[in-house]
């Protein structure tokens, strides 16, 4: 195949991608803020918005951080919250598995919840996709978010104390969460995942950072694939 | 912060591997030989059995409030979810539990 990437499919990604710029604009310049308060130096929190280039789990490090975890605990913590990426990985196999290496591994750089549930969403709706097509359009998506974050982190990092507790950014987090997950309750099915994962965490949020909610998620992918091949089941 | 500038730069760089090779696994290392049916099945299900666990203890227990429960914050949760599953549009979702968030926090100020 060609390594060429189609343009239109670019440009489509482009636009999907470019509204969450809204929601990440206050969740990267909440990390840098955080993380500044927390007391690291501007370089170390850009070291992880470039590097780690993962929310959630920024978060979480920092927090363990603040709280004296060992670093054996705290990379446990963090990479615990990604390991998720490895299933949006595995559900990104059927779709870009035949790309150029360097593709596959540049899309690997970017793939976080909004890429990836942006671009799965894309794929289902449009079957007939090239691959090319397939990566162009994660590209596309990425393209306007990965610079946005890096350079609100970095803002967040100097603008420091001078945000309002009243804009209460704490809680970006979970609504961004809520806005991605609620038109994905499509069927009984991933209603029941749902379910199981908010069940099974609750129950064990006293279990370290990130530990839980993989229980969690395993439990809640059971749930909804059990309950799919039930409905299916029923179905003449 | 206790930690010296050495340690937290350790933190970042095995953090940043660890992640990139999280993100690259089954992408970079199976490439097109096709996955069994029930794996794909199972892994349909992934941002649905993942977002909701991670969101719940923040929706129940937010750190702003030191772990207790938040009218303002828990109505913002609802109606995020509500205006999502009744229009099926992320960024208006958002937009509602951030108008309710704010207009919690507005009518009830020691929350």
């Amino acid at each position: 195949m060609t390594a060429r990437l189609p343009r239109s499919a670019y440009m489509q990604g482009l636009r999907d991608g470019a509204p969450f710029l809204l929601v990440l604009i206050p969740f990267s310049s909440l990390f840098g803020m955080v993380a500044g308060q927390a007391g690291l130096d501007l370089a170390q929190i850009m070291g992880f918005s470039v590097l780690v280039i993962a929310g959630a789990a920024q978060f979480a490090a920092l927090q363990m951080m603040v709280q004296h975890a060992s670093i054996p605990l705290i990379l446990l913590a963090a990479l615990a919250v990604n390991l998720r990426m490895a299933m949006y990985s595995a559900a990104l196999v059927p779709h870009l598995g035949s790309a150029p290496l360097w593709q596959r591994a540049l899309v690997a750089y970017v793939n976080f919840d909004q890429t990836y549930a942006v671009s799965l969403a894309h794929y289902e709706a449009n079957p007939r996709l090239s691959v090319a097509e397939k990566v162009a359009f994660f590209l596309g998506v990425a393209t306007p978010i990965t610079p946005a974050w890096v350079a609100m982190t970095a803002l967040g990092a100097m603008a420091g104390a001078a945000v309002p507790d009243w804009l209460a950014l704490d809680f970006a987090l979970p609504i961004t969460f809520l806005g991605l997950l609620a038109p994905m309750l499509r069927s009984l099915a991933h209603v029941a995942a749902a379910a199981t994962s908010v069940i099974v965490a609750l129950l064990l949020a006293g279990l370290p950072a990130g530990l839980g909610l993989l229980v969690a998620a395993a439990c809640a992918m059971v749930a909804g694939a059990g309950v799919e091949t039930w409905m299916e089941g029923r179905r003449p | 912060m206790t930690m010296s500038d050495a340690d937290i730069w350790l933190v970042i760089g095995l953090l940043a591997v660890g992640t990139y090779l999280i993100r690259f696994s089954f992408l970079g290392l199976i490439g097109s030989r096709p996955m069994p049916a029930a794996v794909l099945r199972l892994l349909r299900f992934t941002p649905v059995a993942v977002l909701p666990g991670m969101v719940a203890p923040l929706v129940l227990w937010p750190a702003a409030t030191g772990g207790h429960p938040d009218i303002a914050r828990l109505a913002a949760a609802a109606a995020t979810l509500a205006a999502g599953l009744w229009r099926r549009n992320t960024l208006l979702a958002i937009a509602a539990g951030a108008l309710t968030l704010y207009a919690g926090l507005w009518l009830l100020p020691t929350s």
